[in-house]
This record gives structure tokens, C-alpha cells and sequence, in this order.
């Protein structure tokens, strides 16, 4: 009885503990002390405390005293900078593209994301605290993206920012042309084929939205009587229209791109991002005129022909345009070095080191229009915060510890700890009978499948096609 | 209205200025730019040799394509070009010993510029020396970030093929070679269960019984070169004998059976190391490892083998979901730990091949001591390969291969003021610039 009892607190305490990770926004008080804090806003701040309550940064300032029960993290000698956001990043998404037709907005990559996904856990250990899980670039208008935390340990309904302004997918160039991953025998290729037909697609669909608009208006203005059937390939079209949803638009020739800036010119929207972009540096002034953002690597190049005129310059001169640019990953590998593409762009060309540190920051989270939340260290702002152990542009830095509204979500020496733990599990298993070496008497082993999941969008599609 | 004397001042500056921005571009046009010649003495530097002491305040002297002197106190012998070096580092120049440097230009989509792997799985007489394009735009990104020399090998089959180590300067092949044909790459057979893109996981003890027959394969080439060779030089000896008619993949293979050149084995795990180490020792081959995920478990081996490794997995994640997320950061540290003689190198075909300096930062970051990320992307890969007599360090009579910073040469934000390869001093643009300065300033 008394084992009963105790079993069901156990049970009830262990409910109480998931429900409260569960709220995502951490009761505790949290107290950074003396650090060498880079802003993203205000310039780099020496020896400051950052105070964080209720999952919010509440104050910075110099010599801040402990609440009581304040959790206390002595930075001394280290940085904290805000949490890295990646603008384009396909983690966690069990699917990235629905290739099947050229036009698949009513997709949502929110209806695949995998909270387990390790890719979340290297990234958090890379001081990264937000991302924009896109659909991928296999057609010319493509799913809905999804702004998330990488809230690792949480369910799945955490992740995506709830106030973040919904996105959507365009994509233009080789991978719409589905230019290197022929159709398979006796398939018909899909159409668009060349970049006349990839803007046409797109200026078919936003024909075909305008005159639903229209339905709708005329509807509820009672010029009609019968109610428009509800369309979910264009009700995101709609909203592209009317403002309300943001355009991250693939693609790496200039003049594929302004095209699609031509095309929103003449819709009256505004498209909020460029991703890629690796040739926006020819059109800087027509971006900027634009208020368009453009979300680059930083000098990844050469890998197809259509990123062959890529230049590392092209953050410096977008930069120098006024451009709101940021650099993503759009890789898994990738996500855990933003901190070092930042750098980059300071040699090329000479972006300001503040510059640099927002490319990776508060401009992606401007793109994706949460900077009110996130993206800087600012009163106010959610506690999404990265510690390292020296100069984050420096290659010999790591990540120490990674908060999300003041949740640790990753600590080094808490990893060095479970690293000796997962050793020691590992022993025990691999002495059960079924995991014996063949001929040892044990069953036959068991052969994990990999998951199968292309390190960039359109990898799904063919071998060696990464990006 | 401008006096006269300020009009004649400015007529006079306006001609020089357009001189100066004339000779910039002469200069500039002379791509593929090989630079010039001459001999250059760097002052008043601070000098990291890497192979002995840093000397904060020194001269470096090239001459005929050599590091003449070094030292801090070495005179500037008459006739030298000055470059004044204070507030400047010098560092030899960086070698990638895993790169397919110039045998592809463009991987996807455009296959006339792909050289990088024969049809057919033995291929000892596929020759990178004889594939690498030395006008690739490859060449002069990498050289402006401070990588002077590569390795660039074939990828293909098992045998893929011979590798070829190369200064990135020159406009002939032979311009730009230290050792045409430095060595035989061989993907040593592994257990592959893995179905890749979509394709079905293999069967373990099917992946097995494949791998198995793969080296099979693989000890049937070497023991018919043997054979082949054994034949050939009877013949040479006793022209009774039957003729044997010449076979170049059986050719290709006699500098390697006979230890003259050496054999680098793609393996990543422990036992694809061992297994690819037994192998070598059955041949008595020598050489290195490329890959070495896991080759500090397997220390005891390759020290016996005096096998080095030649590391390429910094930019790769983890292999299993449960390995620590460090851990192919990590490796090279461990490696060092055990006394391992190894080298970081960037794996990659030839666009990327700039991003080694960060690659050796990142090992830095992660347990390697900072001497030993500088040399892990120096003198070691000179060691490993065999060349540290002509490259690798900052040492009277090595090749000239210099560079010049304002910071620290594994750091991102540090730019590089001069580069000297072959003791030419190479002018700092590549495609990137060109294109930088042809966008720049449009409004």
C-alpha cells in the first residue's frame, strides 16, 4: 500500500514536471553575471549582469543583484550574445518537399515537425534558439513554413512561435526547373521546364487568387448570393495579397528574382525574403527600394552552375544598400557554424562586427517578423540567449550554455555528464542476448534504418542532390 | 574657382591617379596571374615558423622560388624588394591534403567540367596530375585565404585513382606540381548497409559477405600486378621468355608494390582502419589514412604502421543520433592525444577547399590546442605526405610558400595582405573579387 502510494506521488510528480516544461517559459530567476554581453541592439557591453524573470530579460545593467532564489551563472571571461536564428533551416521536418505539383501552398511543413530530431540538439549546442522550417524548393510556389523555438525536450506543439507571421514557399531557378533531377522513365516531365514558364506558374496563381479574393469580397459585400467553395491552395495566396502572410522566395539568379519582384510590384505585395540570393549583390538598389530582405550563405558557391556567379562579397554590398540581410544554414551540418560565416562577412568587404553578429540574429528575426520578441539582448525581450567561452567569431569558441525563454535548453557540462551515463547504458545493452555478435549465441542483430532526410530541400530527389 | 597652383596640383594627381589605377589593372589582367618574381624580403614581422620558435620581430627573405634566410636578424640583401611586415604575421602557406582540387569545376549540372571519377572500379592509371584544369576558378578563391598547396586525387571505385600534390600557382600543370604523382587513392572496401537515397538498408551479413569480396577484388589486382611486374622484368632479364605485353593499370600499379610511392586508404571506422592497415602490411605498403572518424581508437595500429591520417570530418555530423555532438570536432584532439601523426584537411572538391583554416579553428575549439590547429594544417599535412623537407613550415631552403596576415591565420575575420607561392608574389584577386569590383558601386 505504502509502495502504491509513493509510486502514484512518483507518477503525479513526474506529470507535474512535464506540465510545467510543458507552459515553456521558465518561473525561475536567472541571473548572468559578468559578462561580456554583444547586444545586437546596443553595441557590446563589458562586465554586465543580465537579469531574466518569468522567461523575459528584465534587466541589464552592471552589478545587479540576486533576487533571492535566484539561480546565479558566473560568466565571467565569457560572452553571451542573443540566440542564433537561422532564416532557412529544414530541421526537425520528417517531409520537405510535395514536389508533385507546381503549385502546393496549402502544404504545411507545421503538420511534419519531429521535436526528437538530434539535428535540434547539435544546433542548440551551437547557441541557435530559433529557426524557419521551409518547404523545400522542388516547385515554383511551395508550402507553409514554420517559425519555431528549438524548444529540445518539449512536445512538438512548443516549437512553432505562436505570434510569428505565417510564411509561405516560392521557389525559382534549376531546382523548380527540376533541371538536375530528370523525370523518371515514363514519367512526363512536370511542368514549369524553363524560368519563362517558373514566373508564369507564379503569375497564374496569383490571377487565380485575385479573382478568388474577389469572390469573397463580392460575397460578404452581398453582391453574390452563393458562398465561394473554400480553396485551400489559394486561401495562403490570399493572404499573400492582402499582406497578412510572408513571401521567402528561393532562387540565385538576379534576374529570376527581380522578376518575382516585378510580379509583386504589380500585385501590390511585398516579398519578405530572398533566400539564397546569391546573386542579389547585381540588384542590391532594387532589393532595397523594395524593403526586401535577403537571407544568404555567407560564401557557399559553385555547386551547381546557377551558384557560380556566387560572391562572399554580396552580404557587404546588400549590407552597404541598406539591405536587411541575414545568413542562414539551410543544412544541419551548417547550422552549428553561423557563428563563424558571421565572422566571415567582417574580411569581406568590412561589415561592422555588430552587422556581422545581426546577420545572425535580429536581422533573421526581422525577416520572419518576431524581432519584437526576439533576436537582441533588450528589457523585455524573451531570455533566448547563447554563452561562450570566448568571442563568438572566434573559430576557437564553442557554445557553453543555450537558453530559451531563460530555459537552459543546452549546458556543456550537463552533456559531459550524460555522455559518461549514455557509455554506461550503451555497455549494459550491447551485453543483451539480442544484441550479441552473431555466432556468440545471441539472436541475429537488429539494423537501424537511416533516416532517410536530405541534408538540404531537395535531396529527397535525387542521390548527391543536396541543395 | 580653383587657383592655378591648386589646378596644377590637380591635373598632376588626377594623372597619377589614373596611372596608379592603370597599373592596378595591368597587374589585375595578368590572370591566370601567376604574379611576379623577384626576390622579397619581409620586415620587421612577426614570424610564425611553426616548425621552431615564433620570432616576434624578424626578415624572411625569398629568393628563386626559396625561403632564403629567416630570422631576426637578417639583413636585406641588395636588390630586394621591401615589404615592410610591422603589425603583420607571417605563416607558411596552408596545404589541404584531401581535395579534388581542378577536376571539377561545377559539380551538378554541367558534366563537361567533370573529371573527378573514371568509369570502371580499378583504375591505378587514372592520373589527377593529368585532370586537374590550372585554370579553375578554384584555384585562386583557395589561394587568397592562405591555402597554398593541395592534394587532389580522383574519387571513383575502389582504386580510384593516382594522386597529384600541387601548388595553386602556374599555368601548365608541370608549373604547378611539387610531386606529379604523389600516390594511389584507394576507397578501402567497408560494410555498407546503409540503402543510401530511398534504397532499401542491406542486409548486415550481406554487407559483410560485399565488403569481403570487395577486398578480395582489390588483393586480386595487387597480387596480378605482382605477377604482371615479376613477368616483365623476366622477360627484360631472358628474351627466351614470352613476351608480355604492356598493361598501364598494371603498370600504374609498380611504384606502389615496389614502396616507392605511397598508398592513402579512405576508412573512417575502427575497423575499416585495421582492416585497410592489415592490408597495407600484406603488400607492405605505406602511406596514410583519409577520413579517420574513428582512428584514435585504432592509435595502437597506425603508429605501428607509421601510417598517418588525414583528417576530413569537421564539417560532418555525427554518424550515430547518439554520439556525442562533438565528437568528429573532438577527434583530432584525441588523435593528438595518442600520438597519432595526422593532418585536418577539408574533404572537399574544390570550391570549398578556402574554408581549411576554419576547419583546423573549429578542432581548436574543441580540445586541440591552438599550436596544434596551426600545424594540423601546415606542418602536418606536410609530415603526413612526406614533404616536410620542402614545405610545411618557415625554414631556410623551403619552397617560398608565404603568407601574409593581419591576424591570426585560423580566424575568420583575419585578412591576408600577401601571398607568395613559389617565391611569386600572386596579386590577391580571384573570381569573387572580380566580381565584387564589377557590382560594388552600381546604383
Amino acid at each position: 500500500m505504502k509502495k502504491t502510494i509513493t509510486y502514484l506521488l512518483l507518477c503525479l510528480l513526474a506529470i507535474s514536471n512535464v506540465a510545467s516544461i510543458a507552459v515553456g517559459q521558465s518561473t525561475t530567476v536567472t541571473l548572468i553575471k559578468n559578462a561580456t554581453v554583444m547586444t545586437a541592439a546596443k553595441g557590446t557591453l563589458e562586465n554586465t549582469d543580465i537579469l531574466i524573470q518569468n522567461g523575459k530579460i528584465a534587466r541589464i545593467g552592471k552589478n545587479i543583484a540576486a533576487p533571492s532564489g535566484a539561480t546565479v551563472i558566473d560568466a565571467t571571461g565569457k560572452f553571451v550574445i542573443p540566440g542564433i536564428i537561422d532564416c532557412h533551416s529544414h530541421a526537425m521536418l520528417d517531409a520537405i518537399n510535395e514536389g508533385s505539383f507546381s503549385v502546393t501552398s496549402m502544404v504545411r511543413t507545421r503538420d511534419v515537425i519531429d521535436p526528437t530530431d538530434i539535428a535540434i540538439y547539435r544546433a542548440v549546442a551551437a547557441g541557435v534558439t530559433a529557426a524557419n522550417l521551409l518547404h523545400g524548393s522542388a516547385n515554383s510556389i511551395g508550402g507553409q513554413n514554420t517559425t519555431v523555438k528549438f524548444k529540445w525536450g518539449h512536445p512538438a506543439e512548443d516549437f512553432p512561435i505562436a505570434d510569428a507571421p505565417p510564411g509561405i514557399k516560392f521557389a525559382m531557378g534549376e531546382n523548380v526547373k527540376r533541371s538536375n533531377f530528370p523525370a523518371a522513365a515514363g514519367q512526363s516531365p512536370r511542368y514549369p521546364r524553363t524560368r519563362m514558364g517558373v514566373i508564369e506558374t507564379m503569375r497564374d496563381a496569383f490571377i487565380r487568387a485575385r479573382d478568388y479574393k474577389q469572390a469573397w469580397d463580392d460575397f460578404r459585400a452581398k453582391k453574390t448570393k452563393v458562398q465561394p467553395r473554400r480553396d485551400l491552395e489559394l486561401e495562403p495566396l490570399v493572404e499573400v495579397l492582402e499582406g497578412k502572410r510572408l513571401v521567402h522566395a528561393h532562387g540565385y539568379r538576379s534576374d529570376e528574382h527581380l522578376n518575382l519582384l516585378l510580379l509583386a510590384d504589380e500585385f501590390g505585395f511585398k516579398v519578405a525574403t530572398l533566400q539564397h540570393g546569391l546573386e542579389a549583390y547585381k540588384i542590391a538598389p532594387e532589393i532595397a527600394k523594395r524593403g526586401t530582405g535577403v537571407s544568404i550563405f555567407t560564401d557557399s558557391w559553385g555547386y551547381k552552375l546557377e551558384a557560380y556567379d556566387a560572391t562572399p562579397y554580396n552580404a557587404y554590398i546588400l549590407w552597404k544598400n541598406g539591405v536587411v540581410v541575414s545568413i542562414n544554414s539551410d543544412s544541419d551540418e551548417r547550422i552549428r557554424r553561423l557563428n563563424l560565416d558571421a565572422a566571415k562577412v567582417m574580411k569581406y568587404g568590412g561589415v561592422p562586427d555588430e552587422e556581422a553578429l545581426k546577420m545572425i540574429t535580429l536581422n533573421a528575426a526581422k525577416q520572419l517578423g518576431i524581432d519584437k520578441r526576439t533576436g537582441s539582448i533588450e528589457v523585455g525581450k524573451d531570455a533566448d540567449l547563447a554563452i561562450w567561452n570566448g568571442h563568438p567569431f572566434s573559430p576557437y569558441s564553442r557554445a557553453e550554455m543555450t537558453m530559451i525563454e531563460g530555459e537552459i535548453v543546452f549546458d556543456r557540462a550537463k552533456d559531459g555528464q550524460r555522455r559518461v551515463d549514455m557509455a554506461r547504458e550503451r555497455e549494459t545493452l550491447e551485453k543483451l542476448d539480442m544484441n550479441r555478435a552473431p555466432g556468440t549465441g545471441g539472436g541475429p542483430p537488429r539494423v537501424p534504418t537511416d533516416r532517410i532526410r536530405g541534408e538540404r530541400d531537395d535531396a529527397e530527389y535525387g542521390e548527391g542532390g543536396n541543395r | 574657382m580653383l587657383s592655378e597652383t591648386k589646378r596644377i596640383t590637380f591635373a598632376v594627381l588626377s594623372a597619377l591617379v589614373i596611372a596608379a589605377s592603370t597599373l592596378a589593372q595591368s597587374d589585375a589582367s595578368q590572370q591566370n596571374r601567376t604574379g611576379k618574381a623577384g626576390v622579397f624580403a619581409i620586415v620587421g614581422a612577426r614570424i610564425v615558423t611553426v616548425s621552431g620558435a615564433t620570432i616576434e620581430s624578424g626578415t624572411v627573405v625569398l629568393r628563386n622560388g626559396k625561403i632564403e634566410f629567416v630570422g631576426a636578424n637578417v639583413a636585406v640583401p641588395a636588390g630586394a624588394e621591401k615589404i615592410d611586415g610591422k603589425g603583420l604575421t607571417v605563416y607558411p602557406g596552408m596545404i589541404d591534403a584531401a581535395t579534388n582540387m581542378g577536376l571539377l569545376e561545377i559539380q551538378q549540372g554541367m558534366p563537361g567540367g567533370v573529371d573527378v571519377s573514371e568509369v570502371g572500379v580499378m583504375n591505378a592509371n587514372a592520373k589527377a596530375y593529368l585532370g586537374v584544369n590550372p585554370h579553375s576558378t578554384h584555384i585562386n578563391v583557395t589561394r587568397v585565404n592562405g591555402i597554398t598547396t593541395v592534394l587532389s586525387f580522383p574519387t571513383g571505385g575502389v582504386i580510384a585513382g593516382q594522386a597529384t600534390l600541387i601548388n595553386l600557382n602556374g599555368s601548365t600543370q608541370a608549373e604547378m606540381a611539387v610531386v606529379p604523382e604523389y600516390g594511389l587513392v584507394i576507397n578501402f572496401p567497408r560494410v555498407a548497409t546503409g540503402g543510401g537515397f530511398g534504397g532499401p538498408p542491406v542486409d548486415f551479413n550481406e554487407a559483410v559477405r560485399r565488403r569481403d569480396n570487395q577486398i578480395e577484388d582489390l588483393r586480386k589486382m595487387f597480387r596480378n600486378a605482382e605477377n604482371y611486374l615479376r613477368a616483365r622484368d623476366a622477360y627484360a632479364k631472358d628474351k627466351t621468355l614470352p613476351y608480355v605485353a604492356t598493361d598501364l593499370r598494371n603498370e600504374a600499379m609498380a611504384p606502389y608494390l615496389r614502396g616507392a610511392r605511397p598508398v592513402l586508404f579512405t576508412a573512417e571506422r575502427e575497423r575499416d582502419i585495421r582492416a585497410a592497415l592489415k592490408f597495407a602490411a600484406e603488400f607492405k605498403l605505406k602511406g596514410a589514412i583519409i577520413g579517420g572518424q574513428e582512428a584514435w581508437k585504432a592509435a595502437d595500429e597506425l603508429k605501428k604502421a607509421n601510417f598517418g591520417v588525414i583528417y576530413t570530418n569537421i564539417y560532418n555530423l555525427p554518424v550515430r543520433e547518439d554520439d556525442a555532438y562533438d565528437s568528429l570536432f573532438e577527434a583530432p584532439s584525441k588523435m593528438a592525444a595518442a600520438g597519432i601523426r595526422f593532418c585536418i584537411s577539408t574533404g572537399n572538391d574544390g570550391a570549398e577547399v578556402r574554408d581549411l583554416p576554419y576547419h583546423a579553428g573549429l578542432a581548436g575549439a574543441f580540445g586541440l590546442s591552438r599550436e596544434e590547429a596551426l600545424k594540423s594544417v601546415t606542418l602536418y599535412p606536410a609530415q603526413v605526405l612526406g614533404v616536410d623537407d620542402r614545405l610545411g613550415s618557415i625554414d631556410a631552403g623551403k619552397i617560398a610558400n608565404i603568407v601574409v596576415t593581419d591576424g591570426d591565420l585560423l580566424d575568420p575575420r583575419t585578412n591576408i595582405k600577401y601571398l607568395f607561392i613559389n617565391g611569386r608574389m600572386l596579386p590577391l584577386t580571384s573570381r569573387h573579387t572580380d566580381l565584387f569590383d564589377s557590382f560594388k558601386d552600381r546604383k
